[in-house]
């Protein structure tokens, strides 16, 4: 039908056209406030960061423990009542360097998102987290990288609890 | 199966814009009117609506479906509406299809809009909220991670370089500029100007990326008996798939895509499709990045694991290749506005096996074509099957 | 013991909000109808000849049938209250000195949804003709608070 039709409808404006008030707009703000139960097991989850530790949860039946933990198993559907600490070193499984935030302003030193597999859990079962004390032109799929954690007094019980994950080399401290 | 035979008698579709002048009720009315209008259909004639928009959170407007339901010609009608992110625009005609191959109606109306332009003062901080509220956005995680993080990944796995991923953003915007709703339609990019561009969340660079549009897209979905009395060309759909992964994305597989597999299987099976790599004649992945659409063609088993992008550099994906691979232009190309994307490329088919494509039209009289379409946190895989038998 | 009770000061619950500021524009039917609004202080309505309906506020289109709407009329200056509440708590809950009245105008087969002024609420009726009390023309904006309330028909 594309080749019959001549004009299709829908018209174009410009930033230029709000500007020099040729359109008629109004703005508003959604207020919406939330407070989000964090439920039993990233509740589990939370109290772990603020000990220090990276909590997975197992399920006996597919032998397989995942981060972070949750209720049920997605495999079997059974109960995963069994959260256990895993280690906080892992692998980098995959990250970007980001030059632009989350409300696009441009920034010049990138952040360092990346997927961290985490020691403990199966294989390909990780956490998002961001990397620090790197140079970003050295950073690598399947660089081994450990938790910088927030001095005990200064964890809340939240992600950020852990502030990036640097290199690490296997025994070191 | 015992379910009933559906086709598309009609299509239409708004020009894909950065920001439009219309509503969202008038982008749809747009559409929706274009789609009755093309197989001389009235809104009488239709009996049920389906609408699919993505989050009310864009529009900041609650119960968005039905806000948006008069434009979508939904008055005193069953309507339903469907969302799961850009998975949508593929995900309504399945809802679409079912209505009336169940036997419950013998018209539907399938209606997919996107107004993002209204999120201010840019529509990507929206998606701040797709992430996990507790453990995730208070790393202040950006809508390009999550792309970056899946492209890097099966860059790394495969040994694919950025100018083997390049070239499926060129061929799909030079597609484009024969698409005359096109956004970012450009006959003449090449994978320089692609390598040049501006470095977002690397390996992600701007034009590696799909543009931020307004726009809507319809079609109108008929039974049997009702089709061939519409139209001497009606596209029938031949099989629907639709699967989801784990919403926990960092603890799966990020280089191949399986759920677009499982959706993929589930149609194949009910097209009676044995080899998809010979029986498909057009694809339209889903391409909101370039890499997306390499990613799912090997999701969609239309190529090994890893190989996708040599189909490109063999010329196997071009318009008059083997196997065209979104001739439309695909969302690089034509735009995406979200929830109306996928819905594009169905229309896309439905015009390429009638032959009434332009500039577009692949060669050779194609009878069957795929759409696919992904969304919510990288888990969603639908696909529809189109083919001018029944 | 689990870590929950280990960690008493960890949280039960994450605070967080959504960030959604919105930049509408009006449409093709809005923008015409609130510039007659703005710059004339007329109220548009549309007609849809086929199914016999008067749209107001204006719209492009007629939901019923889904043909675009030619026909644009000015409605004039009144209408009818066709139901009203009288409010007595602001938005967040707390008490108003004065109460409000709000009122569905019917005009045409539309209507809108506006404050009633020049008027005692006990005084307001169903049914009763009302007519529209404009902001002085610098004032308006192209909003529907260019219309700054409905007020009793004097006869």
């Amino acid at each position: 039908m594309t080749a019959k039709i001549k004009n299709f409808p829908g018209t174009a404006l410009s930033e230029k056209d709000f500007e020099a008030g040729k359109v008629l707009f109004l703005f508003d703000q959604m207020k919406a406030e939330y407070a989000w139960d964090t439920g039993v097991a990233i509740g589990e989850y939370l109290a772990g960061l603020k000990s220090g530790v990276i909590l997975g949860a197992h399920c006996l039946h597919c032998r397989k423990t995942v981060v972070p933990p949750r209720i049920v198993c997605e495999w079997c559907y059974r109960p995963m009542q069994e959260f256990v600490p895993l280690q906080d070193t892992g692998r980098v499984n995959t990250f970007s360097l980001c030059y632009v935030t989350w409300d696009v302003r441009r920034i010049q030193e990138p952040e360092i998102p990346a997927v961290i597999e985490i020691d403990g859990a199966s294989p390909l079962h990780g956490i998002m987290h961001k990397l620090g004390e790197v140079d970003p032109k050295k950073v690598t799929i399947g660089m081994t990288v450990k938790a910088l954690w927030k001095p005990p007094e200064d964890r809340q019980g939240a992600i950020t609890d852990i502030l990036y994950f640097k290199p690490w080399k296997e025994g070191t401290r | 199966m015992g379910m009933r035979k559906v086709a598309v008698v009609g299509a239409g579709m708004t020009k894909f814009v950065r920001r439009a002048l219309e509503t969202g009720k008038e982008l749809s009315w747009e559409a929706a009117s274009m789609a009755l209008d093309s197989c001389e259909m009235t809104l009488d004639d239709i009996e049920a609506v389906c609408m699919g928009t993505a989050p009310d959170a864009f529009d900041g407007l609650h119960m968005k479906a039905e806000y948006l339901s008069d434009g979508a010609g939904a008055w005193r009608k069953p309507y339903m509406r469907s969302y799961v992110g850009g998975g949508t625009g593929v995900f309504a005609p399945i809802q679409g299809w079912y209505h009336i191959a169940s036997g419950l109606f013998d018209t539907c109306l399938v209606v997919c809009e996107e107004k993002m332009s209204s999120y201010y003062p840019h529509p990507q901080a929206a998606f701040l909220t797709i992430f996990d509220h507790t453990t995730e956005r208070a790393l202040l995680p950006n809508l390009l991670w999550i792309f970056a993080l899946e492209m890097n990944r099966y860059m790394q796995t495969y040994g694919i370089s950025k100018a083997d991923i390049a070239r499926m953003a060129v061929q799909n915007k030079r597609n484009a500029a024969d698409h005359p709703c096109a956004l970012l339609g450009e006959a003449n990019i090449t994978v320089e100007d692609v390598l040049n561009s501006e470095v977002l969340a690397w390996p992600v660079q701007r034009l590696d990326v799909s543009p931020v549009t307004d726009g809507a897209v319809a079609i109108v979905l008929a039974a049997e008996h009702v089709a061939r009395r519409v139209t001497d060309k009606p596209v029938w759909v031949q099989g629907v798939g639709w699967a989801l992964d784990t919403a926990y994305w960092t603890n799966r597989d990020l280089a191949y895509p399986r759920y677009v597999e499982v959706a993929a299987r589930m149609a194949y099976e009910m097209a009676g499709v044995k080899e998809p790599r010979k029986e498909i004649h057009i694809a339209e992945p889903y391409d909101p990045f370039d890499y997306k659409a390499l990613h799912h063609l090997e999701g969609l088993l239309l190529a090994d694991r890893g190989q996708a992008p040599q189909l490109v550099a063999d010329g196997v994906t071009a318009r008059d290749g083997a196997m065209p691979v979104c001739p439309s232009g695909g969302l690089l190309g034509v735009g995406n506005p979200i929830a109306a994307a996928g819905l594009m490329k169905v229309a896309e088919l439905f015009w390429q096996l009638r032959g009434e494509a332009g500039g577009r039209q692949v060669p050779g009289q194609p009878k069957r074509g795929l759409a696919q379409a992904w969304g919510d946190l990288m888990q969603v895989g639908t696909v529809v099957i189109l083919g001018t038998n029944p | 013991m689990t870590w929950l009770e280990r960690e008493r000061e960890a949280p039960a619950a994450w605070p967080g909000e959504l960030p959604v500021r919105n930049r509408y524009t009006f449409g093709i039917a809005g923008e015409r109808f609130f510039r007659a609004l703005k710059d004339e202080g007329r109220i548009l309505g549309s007609r849809c000849p086929r199914c016999d309906i008067l749209y107001v506020p204006a719209r492009a289109f007629c939901e019923r049938c889904l043909h675009g709407l030619e026909e644009w009329i000015d409605v004039g200056t009144r209408g009818e209250v066709s139901t009203f509440t009288v409010l007595h708590a602001n938005p967040d809950g707390s008490y108003r000195e004065t109460a409000e009245v709000i009122a569905f105008v019917r005009v045409g087969d539309g209507g809108l949804v506006h404050r009633l002024g020049e008027i005692a609420p006990e005084d307001v009726t169903i049914g009763m003709t009302v007519e529209v009390v404009l902001k002085p023309p610098a004032e308006r904006k192209g909003s529907i608070l260019d219309i700054d309330y409905f007020r009793p028909v004097r006869e």
